[in-house]
């Protein structure tokens, strides 16, 4: 807990990812829907082929934080779902493993659209 | 035919004209902030763990959904997009960047109603990141059950 | 006829430019031209609940300012000819609900300006109205909106970019009562030189700029050097660079007296990297900048070509080029 270590390795492999984002962008000119996705399917095809794991025991929330651990938890859930009830845990697991993290964008889109306004850019 | 060799050669010029702008500072800025919004989700985790005694796998959750919150917050009062600005898939590429692609067209579109436009346009940019998200998990769910 | 050689109409009853305003945003106050707009907005939402009504505002007070400058009512504007960004033009009609005058929609994007005062010289030349009203606006929120991306979006603009103007500009042409005349002015063809970068405008538009500049020059038998000012609407910085090569590769040498709005506009430190677009840009320079000086003398002869690309956001997801547009007006001091 509060180890140092982990924090410097969360820092270095969470900000290597946005790197390679950043570097995409550039270079790629892609847009930012783009880039969700891509990363997103990396995280299913990594936990698909159970890379993800010990990839998430080494750096933390320096993956799970980017989107490709949004993908890799819809992976997860199907996978483990799929195992536990079958051909119905495929369809349920995925959403189910993520439905706090749906809940919460979906509600605070809802919430702060409904109270704010759009700002002109300076 | 002719106008074809024509576009080319302009569209070839173009790229040439275009000013070369160093890729480094952008770069940095993104890994930089990318890595500090991971460290701060790490920071929610293990205060979650310690002081509110959440399981590791609950205290995960709880993490990213905080993030998302924060994101769709400052989006709100008008600052996630400097920050998007200045850090580029440094804010992007983590959670917040989803629920700031959810937020931003629920603002921009609510003149349009509260049904059809902040609800309809809330999933104009996130909407493929779930579309894809949910049949590449059933994929891959259905391929580990064949296997 | 009136017609001289393919593209060209020279006007031979002398309309003339009798009035003309610009209202603009903040940031566009804080620019370059600040001191010569009009009226400067403190809020570009100018008291509205939406930026497309704060467009359409924008574009009515224009008017009534246009109006007052010329020393005419409103009721004596024949033909009010105005044109938007907005889907289906609805900023030019809806501001034309309060005017009770005969109203034409253009549509030219960008170079919507040069095409409202091309029609409008022609119909106070032929003799069908005496008194024309002609206006564009454009708001960057409301573009921002319809053509990119949500404002509150955390994406970085690509370093090609423009910043779509916010402003509004109108002007007033009559048969008679001022010495700034439209002498002729050049209908463009539509060019596509397959450009398909949605964030490079200029680069797309630059081809219709040369190609109508050309046909300009040919149709009136001058060279660019006659011009004490030869003003593009929105090319942006590298857009005009381009037009400055492509103009020496026809053999066409542009100088000193050479310069684009869109360019112009913003000030270094303002961050819009290539500069403005929109079709307020010129619209609102002319009205301002370029009225002022032709009315001091400092400017006798003025070509202005402004510059549109027309293509939606449907035709770029589908993977189209853009295709671009350039009409040429030519505003004269005679004394």
């Amino acid at each position: 807990m509060f180890d140092i270590t982990s924090y410097i390795i969360t820092f270095l492999i969470g900000g290597a990812i946005c790197l390679v984002g950043q570097i995409l962008i550039i270079t790629t000119k892609i847009t930012s829907a783009r880039i969700l996705v891509t990363f997103l399917l990396l995280g299913v095809v990594l936990e698909g082929i159970g890379l993800f794991e010990p990839i998430k025991d080494f750096a933390g929330s320096g993956v799970t934080v980017p989107i490709i651990g949004f993908g890799a938890s819809l992976a997860k859930g199907a996978i483990e779902a799929g195992a536990s009830e079958g051909v119905l845990g495929i369809f349920t697991g995925g959403l189910s493993a993520t439905a706090g993290g749906l809940a919460a964008a979906i509600l605070g889109g809802f919430i702060f659209g409904v109270l704010c306004n759009s700002k002109t850019k300076k | 035919m002719e106008d074809n060799t024509r576009n080319a050669r302009y569209n070839a010029y173009v790229e040439s004209k275009m000013a070369k702008t160093k890729p480094w500072p952008s770069l940095f800025r993104a890994f930089w902030v990318g890595g500090l919004i991971c460290i701060l989700g790490e920071v929610i985790k293990d205060c979650a763990i310690l002081w509110f005694g959440v399981e590791e796998e609950a205290a995960g959750t709880w993490e990213l959904m905080i993030l998302i919150v924060l994101a769709a917050f400052l989006t709100g009062v008008g600052i996630f997009d400097k920050i998007g600005a200045y850090a580029g898939a440094g804010t992007i590429v983590p959670i917040t960047g989803f629920s700031n692609s959810i937020a931003s067209p629920a603002i921009e579109f609510k003149r349009e109603g509260v049904i059809f436009g902040l609800m309809a346009k809330m999933f104009v940019i996130a909407g493929p990141v779930i579309v894809s998200g949910v049949c590449a998990s059933v994929l891959v769910g259905l391929i580990h059950i064949l296997l | 006829m009136n017609k001289i050689g393919k593209q060209t109409l020279l006007y031979k009853n002398k309309p003339c430019l009798l009035g003309g305003y610009a209202v603009v945003g903040p940031k566009e106050g804080q620019g370059n031209f600040g001191k010569y707009f009009q009226t400067v907005l403190k809020d570009d939402l100018f008291g509205e609940n939406s930026y497309e009504a704060a467009e359409s505002k924008m574009m009515q007070t224009s008017f009534y300012g246009a109006v007052d400058d010329a020393g005419i009512r409103n009721v004596d504007v024949d033909v009010f000819v105005a044109g938007d960004l907005m889907n289906q033009i609805v900023s030019s009609s809806f501001a034309a609900r309060s005017f009770d005058v005969p109203y034409l929609g253009m549509f030219g994007a960008c170079s919507t300006m040069a095409e409202s005062m091309l029609v409008g010289a022609a119909l106070v030349d032929g003799g069908f109205a005496r008194i024309v009203a002609c206006a564009t606006a454009s708001h960057f929120s409301s573009v921002e909106k319809q053509f990119r991306y949500p404002l509150e979006l955390g994406t970085q603009r690509p370093p090609t970019s423009q910043w779509t103007v916010t402003a509004a500009g109108c002007s007033i042409l009559s048969e008679h009562g001022s010495n700034i005349i439209v002498e002729s002015s050049t209908i463009g063809k539509v060019v596509d030189w397959d450009v398909k970068d949605v964030n490079n405008m200029g680069a797309a538009m630059a081809p219709a700029a040369v190609e109508t500049l050309k046909a300009h020059l040919s149709d009136m038998g001058r060279s660019p050097d006659e011009y004490d000012l030869i003003l593009t609407g929105d090319l942006g910085k590298l857009g005009s660079e381009i037009l400055f090569d492509l103009a020496e590769y026809n053999g066409i040498k542009l100088g000193n007296n050479y310069c684009d709005c869109g360019q112009m506009m913003y000030t270094n430190e303002q961050k819009t990297f290539m500069g403005g677009s929109g079709c307020g840009c010129i619209a609102s320079v002319i009205n301002s900048y370029v009225l002022s000086r032709m009315r001091k003398g400092e400017l006798r002869n003025v070509l202005l070509i402004a510059t549109g690309a027309l293509m939606s956001t449907t035709s770029s997801q589908q993977g189209n080029s853009i295709p671009c547009i350039a009409h040429a007006v030519v505003l004269k001091r005679r004394d």
